[in-house]
């Protein structure tokens, strides 16, 4: 068999299983979209901009856990790119990347729509690729899948020239689609090291990230701590790694974590972080972060161990192994004291919502929207103060219910990424929250949402203001708020409608409530629009830079 | 790809010298040295030859021996190109030869 560059790399994408990529042609990218439409196995997502492409990869890679695709072109495409790339490193979110170059020969000359994309992706991904000869292409499409996929996950990009997709390769057979590598086995010294720490701990603590919820260890770590009796906290990324009711849950710690979860940890005298990597908005001032404990940190990234905080008891290896294999080694114990001042701090410094009851408030929203809507739902946000809110009060109750923007923030994150939890996940509604800022920074994926009738909603929390600086500049820069609130706001309902949205003003509805239910119940692309007070700060908070405990507000 | 450099020399801290294999390709240089800079992490003085066949090359990289040294270590093993670390603590007799190149 004797096929093109192009032809051979979708043929490795169609062995490597995927079935939907998002991506926007161009010049140097001719030849792999033209081999694209040879395809019936691969549904191309026309995005209307890159950085939608990316971020519509993140979203299906976010809800599934599988390595996802997005494709540009060279120049431009490339360097719109860059930002949901950059994203997706931060949060570990499996992809590979793949765009067009200028041909071989033209590289290093200032061509036409080029620029370095080599050098301009290495340091936000995994690992990168410049493909300088189309017979490699077999050998680096399938490390970049096992490179995506493997311990912690993240993007990959592969930048190809287009006289390597043009050129002709012979091809016998296709390898093996890659698998994500082994991890090492466990050290049982270490693991029995740490079920003595946790033994004679009389007052433990679970401190839950992301890499809890991409390992699939979610269920393991509920039962873990349910069986020893241990109370979790959960970071920005980690939410949904324990159901929110249940007892041992206690919420969202950090920079907006509830006063109650802030102070059980200061409290704390062993800290097992499973999965997390101790960030300034989770851990606040870090030196005088659980001050009491010692750390059990278990990761699968060797260099998150000792990185900021030093463990007592470092543990590489994947999550769900490690718990798996720790649990049995750890004796039940009964920690009434303990448990009874967790209650009490629960009880005393809970998290406010104000006008919860209110469903034209930000807070009542999100309640609204979790009780039509059930577990089964993905639920987005965009990045602001309604981020910040839905974390602190939707009840998640599963691993994946949850996409969000965690350590890069990027604003205009929501909607595409939606629109590819909704396109992997057809039979689940998408509910993203977002704020007036973060919309317009990608609305022009509605047109992507209304062509393929994705099950979308948007309720959009409009303050009239980059909601979430201007808080910031009220608190910390003696109240001037400069550059944050908009003079001028756009009709978002009219140009939902214009994009071939349906769309409903609660700000004109005599009964709210009913009108979200029917809003989300309705099939495709719905943008629920309401107004909010933007003198409304998000609370508590922790300075920044300041101890968890030392919060303003709340 | 053989390449060459000195930089500015910290007297006073103690030095380091790492020894990493790598698959040899016209990116690696890229990989190495931008996660130095990316992490704010001097590298004092580095020096890289092919190795036998081509395919991969050794680098050796002079840094400051410091307690920010390991986290940088775990990072460098973390890059897909290197196939090996070796840490050798001091000054190599490597770059002391060099460094008679540029009296
Ligand atoms: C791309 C990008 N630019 C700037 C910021 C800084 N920033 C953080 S929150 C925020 C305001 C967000 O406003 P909006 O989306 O309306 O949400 P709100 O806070 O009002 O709920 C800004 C500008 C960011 N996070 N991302």
């Amino acid at each position: 068999m004797d096929l093109s560059g192009a032809q051979l790399l979708v043929r490795l994408l169609e062995n490597q299983g995927i079935e939907t990529v998002a991506g926007i042609p161009g010049g140097t990218a001719l030849p792999l979209y033209d081999a694209l439409a040879e395809s019936n196995r691969i549904r191309h997502v026309l995005a209307r901009h890159e950085q939608g492409a990316g971020f519509i990869a993140q979203g299906m890679a976010r809800v599934t856990g599988q390595v996802q695709v997005c494709i540009g072109t060279s120049g431009p495409g490339a360097t719109n790119l860059l930002t949901a790339i950059a994203d997706a490193r931060l949060d570990s979110v499996p992809l590979v990347c793949i765009t067009g170059q200028v041909a071989s020969g033209a590289i290093g000359t200032d061509a036409f729509q080029e620029v370095d994309t080599y050098g301009l992706s290495l340091p936000i991904t995994k690992h990168n690729y410049l493909v300088r000869d189309a017979a490699d292409l077999p050998g680096v499409v399938t490390d970049a899948f096992r490179i995506a996929a493997s311990g912690r996950p993240g993007p990959v990009w592969i930048d190809i020239p287009k006289d390597v997709q043009t050129a002709r390769v012979p091809v016998c057979c296709l390898p093996e689609p890659a698998v994500a590598d082994r991890v090492p086995p466990l050290d049982s010294d270490l693991l029995e090291a740490a079920a003595r720490l946790i033994e004679l701990s009389d007052r433990p603590v679970l401190y839950l990230g992301g890499g809890v919820i991409s390992s699939g260890a979610a269920a393991a770590v509920t039962a873990f701590a349910a069986r020893i009796g241990i109370p979790a906290a959960m970071t920005l990324m980690g939410l949904g790694a324990m159901p929110a009711d249940h007892p041992l849950a206690l919420g969202m710690l950090g920079m907006h974590g509830a006063r109650f979860t802030n102070n059980i940890l200061r409290e704390a005298d062993l800290l097992i972080a499973v999965g997390a990597r101790f960030d300034d908005r989770a851990i606040g001032h870090a030196a005088r972060f659980c001050p009491e404990a010692s750390v059990i940190h278990i990761d699968i990234d060797p260099s998150e161990l000792d990185k900021i905080r030093t463990a007592t008891v470092g543990i590489v290896g994947a999550v769900k192994t490690v718990i798996e294999a720790l649990g049995p080694r750890v004796p039940a114990r009964r920690r009434g004291k303990w448990l009874l001042r967790v209650a009490a701090l629960r009880e005393t410094m809970p998290l406010l919502e104000p006008d919860g009851d209110d469903p034209a408030s930000p807070y009542g929203l999100i309640r609204t929207v979790a009780d039509c809507v059930g577990d089964d739902a993905v639920i987005v946000t965009d990045v602001g103060q309604h981020q910040m809110r839905v974390a602190q009060a939707y009840p998640f109750r599963r691993p994946r219910q949850w996409l969000t923007s965690g350590g890069l923030g990027t604003m205009g994150f929501g909607l595409p990424a939606a629109i590819g939890a909704a396109l992997a996940e057809p039979g689940r509604k998408v509910v993203c929250f977002s704020g007036d800022g973060s919309l317009l920074m990608n609305i022009q994926e509605m047109a992507t949402a209304a062509e393929e009738g994705v099950d979308v909603k948007v309720v959009l929390m409009n303050n009239q203001s980059l909601g979430l600086v201007q808080q910031q500049q009220e608190l910390f820069y003696h109240r001037r708020v400069f550059a944050a609130d908009f003079r001028k706001s756009p009709d978002f309902l009219t140009i939902a409608r214009g994009f071939g949205w349906h769309a409903v003003d609660l700000d004109r509805e005599a009964r709210p409530r009913a009108a979200i239910g029917e809003a989300l119940r309705r099939r495709g692309p719905v943008l629920i629009h309401c107004s909010v007070d933007a003198a409304e700060h998000v609370l508590p908070m922790v300075p920044p830079g300041a101890a968890l405990t030392e919060m303003i507000g709340g | 790809m053989t390449s060459c450099e000195t930089v500015t020399k910290d007297i006073d801290i103690p030095k380091a010298t790492l020894e990493l294999s790598v698959r040899n390709h016209p990116g690696v240089m890229s990989h190495v040295c931008g996660l130095f800079a990316r992490r704010a992490f001097n590298v004092d003085a580095i020096a890289c030859v092919p190795e036998g066949d081509g395919r991969q090359s050794r680098i050796w990289l002079m840094v400051s021996d410091d307690d920010r040294l390991p986290q940088m270590l775990r990072q460098v093993e973390k890059l897909e190109d290197v196939l090996a670390v070796v840490y050798h603590g001091g000054e190599h007799p490597l770059f002391t030869g060099l460094a008679e190149y540029v009296r």
